[in-house]
């Protein structure tokens, strides 16, 4: 049985089980407790779990990572909240050169189960620093986990099989797809650990994406079906590990692929993508692999960030290149 | 001088208690003791210093790659070790040789990570919570407070039962105090109430930049800027660090907060055997300190409390045997296998480090007769 609901309240009802679950989960973050997060994603979990479950911190996110990783030494299963993309460099330190990297330190006696959750993307029109995409940064981090979920269904297990973890995981919530309904089927037997899914078929190019990108591939994918191109979807879900086979056997089947992604281009995921489906696809590819980004520029002022960011004609533009080889 | 009225100093360097308005409340600590007590002190910071010169030694001639010598800071750590209880924590930067090894850990461990080893690798559970180095400045405060936070969650302070309650005790030095970590560290730690003690070591110097450079006001004045009860002690003095750590590591069990010591001692040696002290500090300097040197001022103590010269044999010797030993299994240390570095990136199943792993197999197996 399904029930639709936001993929805020997906997440909030993932958290909600995972706290019920297991008494050692432990949520952390600014404004998470009686405001339930600026985003109002935690809503209602401190009432329910009371503070020593659910702790506001102090307005510092070294300080929020650091003590995470102290909570975690210390047997509990910390789920800290960054209160927006560009808020997460402050921790970055404790991030990179800790969290990911305790586990190897103490040659595998010390498991570091702590989930990062990073709203994360534009489209919202916001303000400086508030509509980033830095997951690159972290996915070429080793010791790091690294999902991103696209839909409700998707947010409501990911975010439950982050945190059973028992690795570092940041976890990326596409915030402009916060308040977008969808049906959760919380009876499901939850979905693979790290896998990718095609979630359109296709048979003459493939699109690669993934957060809040899939929703617009999948219009990309509509209006060229109008104009009688049949294309391929994949949602990543994972960006690091990437699960490759899926997006391997897309592209054996259509020859072209487009990756997609709000960040900028230049040594990012969506680069990784590409240098993987050209090894392992070679002799399959009838195009080079092409990449929609955001540019390299900083996230540019609320005003240009429909020019900035990755749009439906950007892709389609992209898939007309790809067929033109 | 660096010291003030306010220093907790309970043995003067000329190795004489001392009665002052500061060391009174602490000086009931020291009385309990028994000369099979304060002995193990004196033994601990012996073998210690022949620990460090050996080890400095080793690097000279090649087996290790670096040494970090704690040379002048025996007291300091010494005296706020053996004040810890067995289930209290200790966080240590990375100068505490003599921690790890009074918490049971080999110090042929230590010195691996120094020939190129391993990054640590001992288990804190199975080394009387004795963590591991944290070479990145001040980082270990977070995760010290975190787990602080921890036992207060777990309800493992302040419950008055002594063998459940439980502190942490963190260690870090006076170039550390700068970096914001250290800070954040305090906010958590007044914030949450935690169980903890930050144990400054002021050495005065952060590799070449005086601590003046640090800060204009004495550091444990910082501790209470953050609301954490503060103390300056002769960090050369090993009895004021027994002492002021016994009580404040107490309060901090008790359920009473955090707490702040800094222990004013000196760095005799270099930052690390890469440096070169002799380019920015003076001799006056040395000279200075060399006077207040925490070994000789307690070998005076103990000769006058009666200690015989068979004691002070043989921990000379322990020393010697200490050195021998490692100078002997340094060589002999095994270097890891090449698959090791992919074994404990993650704690579950990861794609990449097995596609990695059998890569790298593959690619060295080529290179083997008749491939």
């Amino acid at each position: 049985m399904t029930e639709t609901m936001t993929m805020a309240k997906a997440l909030n009802e993932g958290m909600r089980a995972a706290l019920a679950r297991d008494s050692r989960v432990l949520l952390m973050g600014e404004d998470i407790g009686p405001l339930g997060g600026v985003f109002r994603v935690t809503e209602g979990l401190q009432a329910e779990f009371g503070d020593k479950r659910v702790l506001d911190t102090p307005l510092a996110e070294s300080g929020i990572v650091g003590t995470a990783i102290g909570l975690a030494m210390s047997g509990f299963r910390p789920v800290c909240e960054i209160q927006f993309d560009g808020f997460i460099f402050p921790g970055f330190d404790q991030i990179t050169s800790q969290l990911a990297k305790l586990t190897a330190r103490h040659e595998g006696t010390l498991t570091m189960p702590v989930v990062i959750r990073v709203p994360y993307g534009g489209h919202i029109g916001a303000v400086e620093h508030h509509q980033e995409s830095p997951e690159a940064y972290f996915a070429h981090t080793p010791g790091l986990r690294l999902l991103s979920p696209a839909t409700p269904h998707d947010a409501y297990w990911m975010i439950q099989e982050a945190i059973a973890s028992n690795d570092p995981v940041m976890f990326f919530e596409p915030k402009s797809r916060y308040w977008q309904k969808g049906e959760v089927d919380r009876e499901s037997a939850g979905i693979a650990t790290h896998s990718s899914r095609v979630v359109r078929e296709g048979t003459e190019v493939t699109l690669v994406g993934h957060g809040a990108i899939v929703s617009m591939l999948l219009q990309a994918a509509e209006l060229a079906a109008e104009e009688g191109t049949s294309v391929e979807v994949v949602d990543l879900r994972s960006l690091s590990p990437i699960d490759f086979d899926p997006i391997v056997a897309s592209a054996q089947k259509t020859g072209r692929v487009v990756v997609v992604q709000e960040a900028p281009g230049n040594v990012s995921v969506g680069s990784e993508v590409a240098a993987t489906v050209a090894e392992r696809a070679f002799y399959s590819l009838e195009a080079p692999v092409l990449r929609v980004s955001g540019y390299d520029t900083p996230f540019p002022p609320a005003k240009l960030e429909s020019v900035y960011l990755p749009s439906v004609d950007r892709i389609l533009d992209a898939v007309d290149r790809a067929l033109a080889y | 001088m660096p010291y003030t009225a306010a220093t907790v100093q309970l043995l003067s360097p000329e190795g004489t208690l001392v009665h002052s308005d500061a060391s009174e409340q602490y000086l009931p600590y020291v009385d309990k003791l028994s000369d099979d007590a304060l002995q193990e002190f004196h033994r601990h910071m012996v073998v210690m210093r022949r620990f460090d010169i050996e080890a400095a030694n080793l690097q000279r001639q090649g087996q290790l790659a670096l040494w970090v010598p704690s040379h002048g800071q025996e007291a300091a750590q010494v005296g706020s070790a053996l004040a810890a209880k067995p289930q209290d924590h200790l966080f240590p930067s990375y100068r505490e040789h003599v921690i790890a090894l009074m918490r049971g850990v080999d110090p042929i461990t230590i010195l691996s990570m120094f020939r190129g080893l391993s990054h640590g690798g001992w288990d804190p559970k199975e080394h009387s919570n004795f963590h591991l180095y944290t070479l990145v400045i001040g980082s270990q405060t977070l995760h010290a407070t975190g787990y602080a936070m921890g036992l207060n969650l777990d309800g493992l302070a302040g419950t008055g039962d002594p063998d459940k309650d439980t502190a942490v005790m963190v260690y870090f030095g006076d170039g550390s105090t700068s970096q914001g970590d250290v800070s954040e560290a305090m906010v958590f730690a007044a914030s949450y109430q935690t169980p903890q003690v930050f144990f400054l070591q002021n050495n005065h110097w952060a590799i070449s930049v005086p601590v003046s450079r640090q800060s204009r006001t004495p550091l444990y004045l910082r501790g209470e800027g953050f609301g954490i009860p503060s103390v300056q002690i002769d960090g050369n003095d090993v009895l004021a660090s027994f002492a002021v750590s016994k009580a404040n590591l107490d309060a901090a069990r008790a359920g009473e907060g955090p707490r702040f010591i800094e222990a004013l001692t000196y760095r005799m040696g270099a930052h690390t055997t890469s440096d070169d002290p002799s380019k920015y500090r003076d001799n006056s300097e040395l000279e200075f300190w060399a006077q207040r040197d925490p070994i000789t001022r307690f070998d005076t103590y103990l000769r006058g409390r009666g200690a015989s010269q068979a004691f002070f044999d043989e921990i000379a010797a322990e020393g010697d045997d200490l050195a021998a030993d490692i100078r002997k299994r340094i060589t002999e240390l095994p270097v890891p296998a090449s698959s090791t570095m992919f074994d404990n990136v993650y704690s579950d199943p990861h794609p990449l480090m097995d596609a990695e792993r059998a890569a790298l197999a593959d690619f060295e197996a080529s290179f083997e007769e008749g491939n």
